[in-house]
């Protein structure tokens, strides 16, 4: 290659990722249990998305990564080296937080330069890697400004820069969308996920939404309580939740009675085959996905236990999701919007339930 | 309706602040009447009361004294307040009351009572270590406390202390720069403030000096006014402008600062 410091040549030229490895991480709060025993290894180079509700520990688990909180027990190896001891100044995690993170008294510039200059970068070099490392996140042309005159969005990609900037080994992001407005929301995650691959760093990104996690992740770790509930790519995520949380959490889910016999669940008069084929027999309830669900004229009218009357019909772009009163429960149906708008609210509509392998819960 | 309102508000307004102007400013101008008379019934004008003030050795040295105290004051108390403040705001969330209860305490205790228990340690001190007007530098900053604490407070609350800190942190600043470089600056205004207020208190200081024998610049005034009434009065309206400078200072620097933006291209 020529030698020409293009931004990203210079980022990119630093590593290909190390590889991060959280060990049974433990930590208590005042009689709150904030991680109870997380594992979780990330491959170099991969970025993987905490999602969960909240308090369910995905901020403590990235605050240990970092060395800003202590572990009650557990270990934390980056590249191979335990830092479970080592404090958060000498662990080289870049963080982003969630807003208001920038120096208020420096420029944009001045922020990305600071971690260089506690690393006693020369000042002329520190400059223009501060430079740089801008321009890689698309703020050249904002270099001076303070960060009360950059907007949200902008600062986020500052604070991005100057985590960047220290050629971290790990990036650490903690919801740092969440205080932006949708739009800016989607195409700054694409940009982080750009500059990631391009940077090519190992990154833990902490969501509670579940289609920024999937967006934007190699794989999705579904938190709950302190502990991982699934790990595996997005795809697999929700296509086929491991448990009836993850089901739950990751995408809307109809919850329909029904009765497992002989390893699948009949489901009002519907026999759908089962994830787990070994669950034993009684009462359950079926979690269905709604884009399962298909719906058709109901001509004669005739009754049955999957007829009912559309309620609602909400336009999601090229899909819509219809509402469906059964009586005794309602339902949600996802289908093109071309064939949804057969069913305006009011009309009788006969139900149709796709045999995909489903999950039961057995809590109420 | 609305108008008659609002001429009505600023009527109220400029009548009390000419009410309140004159209340601070007739009796420091009658001082400065005073303090130029000549002798006689008839005699001119002159300055000659301030020009003397120089001419009293004692005067000037507590003076000189009572600006070296409130230097003294002002430092210690940033040396003890900040410090403080930000490790309990970062890392004892749960001793901020009590801090703030012993920074507030002076607040309520009488100066004749402070005193009281000061003077065996004053005497100690002066017996076996120095006998210095300085020593009062330690009663001070025990007298500033709240002040200092309530203007450094405000401007802690001002900052994200935490998020600021961490991201410091994790980008490889130890605690000093922590402190140095990200907190300080950022609340630089609330420490000249505090230091302001210091040195106003310090400065206008008369019950304990004079009850432990010291002879600050209040104290001097004080003793001055029996032998020569001009030169003391003089002193009385130098330091009485010199705080009220401050205080100007104090409500400039206090404005939320319009921070220039080094356009670029
Ligand atoms: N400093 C603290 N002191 C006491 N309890 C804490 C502290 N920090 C976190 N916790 C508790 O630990 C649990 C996990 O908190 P954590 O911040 O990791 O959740 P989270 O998954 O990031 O939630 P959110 O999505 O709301 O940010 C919560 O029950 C929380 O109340
Ligand atoms: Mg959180």
């Amino acid at each position: 290659m020529a030698a020409t410091s293009s931004p990203s040549a210079t980022a990119r030229s630093t590593r290909g990722g190390v590889e991060v490895r959280l060990e049974d991480l433990r930590r208590r709060y005042a009689g709150v249990t904030a991680l109870d025993g997380l594992s979780l290894t990330l491959a170099p180079g991969e970025l993987v998305a905490l999602l969960g509700p909240s308090g369910c520990g995905k901020t403590t688990a990235l605050r240990l990564v970092a060395g800003l909180e202590e572990a009650d027990g557990g270990r934390v190896t980056i590249g191979g080296a335990d830092v479970t001891r080592r404090p958060a100044n000498k662990r080289d995690v870049g963080m982003v937080f969630q807003a208001y993170s920038l120096f208020p008294h420096m420029t944009a510039w001045e922020n990305v330069a600071f971690g260089l200059q506690m690393r006693k970068v020369r000042p002329a070099d520190r400059r223009r890697r501060a430079m740089e490392t801008l321009e890689l996140v698309g703020l050249q042309g904002f270099a001076n400004r303070y960060a009360h005159q950059l907007s949200g969005g902008q600062q986020q990609r500052v604070a991005l820069a100057r985590a960047l900037a220290i050629q971290p080994k790990v990036l650490l992001l903690d919801e740092p969308l969440s205080a932006l407005d949708a739009k800016v929301r989607a195409r700054l995650r694409d940009e982080i996920r750009r500059v990631q691959l391009e940077v090519g760093i190992t990154a833990l990104f902490v969501t509670h939404d579940q289609e920024e996690a999937l967006a934007i992740a190699d794989r999705v770790g579904v938190m709950r309580s302190g502990r991982l509930e699934q790990l595996g790519p997005p795809t697999t995520i929700y296509a086929r939740p491991a448990t009836p949380f993850v089901a739950e959490f990751v995408g809307l889910t109809n919850r329909l009675s029904g009765l497992v016999r002989d390893g699948s669940v009949e489901v009002r008069g519907t026999r759908l085959p089962l994830v787990q084929p070994d669950a034993p027999d009684g009462p359950a309830v079926a979690l269905v996905r709604p884009e399962a669900v298909t719906l058709s004229r109901d001509g004669e009218a005739a009754s049955g236990p999957l007829v009912g009357i559309v309620i609602a019909t909400a336009f999601l772009g090229a899909l819509s999701r219809v509402t469906v009163d059964l009586g005794d429960v309602t339902v949600l149906a996802q289908l093109p919007t071309s064939e949804a708008g057969a069913h305006a609210a009011g009309t009788r509509v006969r139900l149709a339930l796709r045999p995909d392998p489903v999950l039961i819960s057995r809590e109420d | 309706m609305n108008r008659a309102r609002r001429i009505r508000l600023q009527l109220f307004r400029g009548v009390t602040f000419v009410i309140m102007g004159a209340f601070f400013l007739v009796p420091i101008a009658g001082m400065f009447e005073f303090s130029t008379r000549g002798r006689g019934l008839n005699a001119p004008r002159t300055l000659e009361a301030w020009t003397s003030i120089v001419t009293y050795p004692d005067l000037v040295a507590a003076i000189v004294a009572s600006l070296e105290l409130a230097l003294i004051t002002s430092v210690g108390m940033l040396l003890l307040l900040v410090p403080t403040m930000i490790w309990v705001r970062l890392r004892l969330p749960e001793l901020a009351r009590t801090i703030e209860f012993i920074c507030l305490l002076p607040l309520t205790i009488p100066a004749i009572v402070l005193v009281a228990g000061l003077v065996p340690i004053y005497k100690w001190i002066a017996i076996n270590l120095v006998d210095s007007i300085l020593t009062l530098a330690f009663a001070y900053l025990v007298l500033v406390l709240p002040y200092a604490y309530r203007t450094l407070y405000a401007g802690l609350s001002a900052i994200d202390v935490k998020t600021l800190s961490e991201a410091a942190r994790s980008l490889g600043a130890g605690w000093p720069a922590v402190m140095w470089r990200i907190i300080v600056p950022n609340m630089s205004v609330a420490l000249l403030n505090a230091c302001l207020l210091s040195v106003a208190v310090v400065l206008g200081e008369y019950t304990i000096a004079n009850l432990l024998n010291y002879v600050n610049v209040q104290v001097a005034i004080q003793l001055l006014g029996r032998a020569n009434a001009g030169v003391s009065i003089a002193v009385a309206v130098a330091s009485l402008l010199f705080a009220f400078l401050l205080l100007v200072v104090l409500s400039f620097v206090g404005r939320p600062r319009a921070r220039v933006a080094r356009a670029e291209g």
